[in-house]
């Protein structure tokens, strides 16, 4: 029987993986996957400076920091991308890499200054989803919320400027405004699930169920429920399988399940799966010879 | 030929160190300072610039190829490959634990081009796919490696300030212990950059033609993977995770200001080694960690590059825009003063006009002024305050402009047939951009009108 704090972190970690499958299918579709890596590495000097400006330990002041800056490092990519002649692959790794090094830097001074008060940035890297609190759940049900909310109110339009940007435009929708919102969505569920599941590792908790949920169907509705619903799975069965094993750290076995749940969607997918193109493969190639066999059949009668 | 200077002139450098401790020495005492700090943060610089060289030159190369995030991907699965290497022999050696690193390093590589073809994962989700997949692995091992050296804040963070406390003893000398594996990683990026120079270089630019040529596109990526993968296990030591900002930041900065490829080398070696050493000072200076204000330098440096770049920058395609604006608010005031000129009883005469009429026409606003300013030094206006007027040069000048405006309205009526209230404006902006040789163009185009639209003459 698991016990209370058990409960918390499974419940905290279905719904955050609930909401990383569901932001992270149209991130995996507008090909911005490794903005919420971007998000993430950026939310740590913020998160430095809101402790250092406000000498708060309080998870909302330093999330609503962290958010802060995670937009700025979005910012600042688009920024790049539109000022100078570096292409997207560099601004993401310059942008990533730098706001990284300044939220290091800011740490070390902080434990270096705050001497008796230290700040655990290495939670944030890792993830500690163990010692999740009843806060951190409600939070991320609140985001999880917000993002299903809006995902169903605009649904039709996040579904145009998924598949055809240009068409979207055309129709009048302006698709910076809704590649903002979902940035927004992106950012505040990566900033969210910092905590739980570190830096790193909550990028790929928003890449790998809907890059799996992708070998499934082509259906958007359909891709996201599924990717939901492989979230899901990941955060529960990482969590379950850390509590039963000492000492093994629930986020990243939280992104193995999801690896292990991606290379199994890839093998046994219908249509798109290896399994059912290998079977696909051997028709085509053994059709021949059964219709001749056929053949020798009928002559024979 | 540069390259080969380039690591003689570093390992001979690397030779001072017999009357360096004495130096030092005297250098701490002179300046108050514990005996060995001068020694160390000599060293600290050393090693932050043999870092910084191997990862600009690597760097340059995967920012020309696209391939940046190869970089940051690879930096996070080094620690899948060390720990697997644990898993495997159950202890913590150098060299099996280097090799299990670059393992895993061209495990990356191989293994997002592989799902990214065979699963049709997009690029960025397939790279984002397996290196998270793998720094996860990474961290499970480590965490369940106890009581054994396996350093996960060193890989997430670095440490470059220990870099030059690390000596370790080798032919008589001390050396920084990370110098093992950095140097061996500098000379192999130089030599494999001195023998594949021009493949690099063909198939960086013009991947088609090099293919064309007979240079396996497959095998210098692959090959060049090996490098960065090598380059980034050393350099990691260093620097931690952090190495991403060195491997594409100062070659960034270089792409930024030249064109030229050797070039670029040279300026992003530069960059590399002046931010790791003014990320060093600084973090000793203000108790911080010296990779995270490598990195911060890095980026400041990124930003000074992108405001001063001398083709592109913020400064240059500022000031490119205010001199634009500048020649339109005083080629306004040229056409409006030829037509009133025009309009005015005495066609031949230039009119007569004030400052403050020449400053309504120019559009007022603030550069206006500067506009008029212009104009005069330029001697195409003349005159006081209360008395300006065009000069010859002035009125030849307003009459090819009133020429191209002319031209083009009747243009835009016979090809585009728009209503005569709406030739005016695109004109306007057009008359701007049509020097001597469009003007032809459109005359002959045209068949030669006499008239524009409104039925004022077009002049010659």
């Amino acid at each position: 029987m698991p016990g209370s704090q058990t409960i918390i972190v499974l419940l905290g970690t279905l719904l955050l993986g609930i909401a990383a499958g569901l932001v992270g299918t149209f991130a995996v579709l507008r090909k911005r996957a490794l903005v919420g890596d971007v998000v993430a590495h950026s939310a740590l000097p913020g998160l430095c400076v809101a402790f250092m400006l406000l000498e708060s330990r309080s998870i909302l002041v330093l999330l609503s920091g962290a958010l802060l800056s995670g937009l700025l490092g979005a910012a600042c990519v688009s920024f790049l991308k539109r000022v100078t002649r570096l292409r997207e692959d560099a601004v993401l790794g310059i942008v990533l890499s730098v706001f990284y090094g300044g939220g290091i830097a800011l740490t070390r001074f902080i434990q270096n200054t705050w001497r008796s008060e230290r700040v655990d940035l290495e939670s944030f890297i890792i993830g500690r989803a163990a010692t999740m609190l009843q806060e951190d759940v409600m939070q991320i049900g609140i985001v999880l919320t917000i993002a299903a909310v809006v995902v169903v109110l605009l649904f039709k339009e996040l579904k145009l400027v998924s598949f055809d940007e240009q068409f979207c435009r055309v129709q009048g929708w302006s698709s910076t405004g809704l590649d903002g919102l979902l940035m927004l969505l992106t950012a505040i569920t990566v900033i969210v699930g910092l905590p739980a599941a570190g830096v790193i590792l909550t990028a790929a908790l928003l890449i790998i169920p809907a890059a799996a949920a992708r070998f499934w169907t082509d259906r958007l509705s359909h891709m996201m429920m599924i990717a939901c619903a492989f979230g899901g799975l990941s955060g529960v069965t990482g969590t379950l399988i850390s509590a039963r094993i000492a000492g093994l750290p629930t986020g990243p076995l939280i992104v193995l399940t999801a690896a292990f749940i991606f290379v199994a969607s890839w093998i046994f997918a219908p249509h798109r799966g290896v399994l059912f193109r290998a079977r696909e493969g051997l028709d085509t190639s053994l059709l021949p010879w059964v219709a001749e066999r056929q053949e020798d059949d009928g002559g024979a009668a | 030929m540069t390259n080969a200077l380039m690591s003689a002139g570093l390992l001979l450098c690397a030779k001072i160190p017999i009357p360096l401790t004495g130096l030092t020495n005297r250098l701490a005492e002179l300046l108050s300072l514990p005996p060995n700090s001068v020694q160390n943060a000599f060293w600290t610089i050393a090693v932050g610039a043999v870092c910084a060289v191997c990862c600009a030159v690597a760097g340059c190369f995967l920012v020309l190829r696209k391939m940046s995030l190869l970089g940051d991907a690879l930096s996070h699965s080094v620690l899948a490959g060390t720990a697997g290497v644990y898993l495997l022999t159950g202890q913590v050696s150098p060299l099996p634990m280097l090799i299990g690193a670059l393992v895993a390093g061209l495990l990356t590589a191989v293994l997002t081009q592989f799902v990214h073809e065979r699963a049709d994962v997009p690029e960025d989700s397939s790279i984002g796919i397996v290196f998270t997949s793998l720094f996860a692995f990474g961290v499970v091992v480590v965490s369940q490696a106890k009581g054994v050296h396996l350093d996960l804040d060193c890989v997430l963070f670095g440490d470059l300030a220990l870099a030059g406390v690390n000596l370790n003893p080798m032919g008589g000398y001390l050396w920084p212990a990370a110098f093992r594996t950095l140097i061996p990683a500098l000379v192999i990026t130089l030599a494999f950059l001195a023998v594949f120079w021009k493949e690099l270089k063909l198939s960086s630019f013009d991947p088609v033609f090099a293919t064309t040529v007979g240079i396996s596109a497959g095998l210098m990526h692959y090959l060049l993977t090996t490098v960065v993968a090598l380059v980034t296990i050393s350099a990691m030591e260093v620097v931690g995770l952090l190495v991403v900002a060195l491997l594409i930041v100062p070659a960034s900065i270089a792409r930024l200001l030249t064109d030229k490829l050797s070039t670029m080398l040279w300026l992003a070696s530069a960059v590399g080694v002046a931010c790791t050493t003014s990320g060093y000072l600084l973090a000793l200076w203000l108790e911080s960690s010296a990779a995270g204000m490598t990195a911060v330098m890095s980026g400041l440096l990124l930003a000074v590059a992108i405001v001063l770049s001398p083709h592109e920058g913020l400064l240059v395609r500022a000031a490119r825009t205010v001199r634009l604006r500048v020649r339109i608010c005083a080629e306004d005031v040229l056409a409006g003063l030829f037509r009133q000129q025009e309009r005015s009883s005495t066609p031949a005469q230039p009119v007569q006009s004030s400052r403050t009429e020449c400053l309504k026409l120019a559009g007022g606003g603030l550069l206006a002024a500067p506009a008029l300013r212009w104009l005069q030094s330029s001697r195409l206006l003349t005159g006081t305050r209360e008395d300006v007027r065009l000069t010859t040069q002035g009125t030849r000048y307003a009459r090819s402009l009133i020429r191209s405006h002319r031209l083009w309205e009747s243009y835009l009526l016979e090809n585009f047939n728009l209503p005569a209230d709406h030739l005016h404006d695109p004109a306007e902006a057009m008359e701007h951009y049509i020097g001597p040789e469009m003007q032809e163009r459109l005359r002959d185009e045209l068949s030669q009108p006499a008239e524009d639209p409104h039925g004022r003459s077009i002049p010659d």
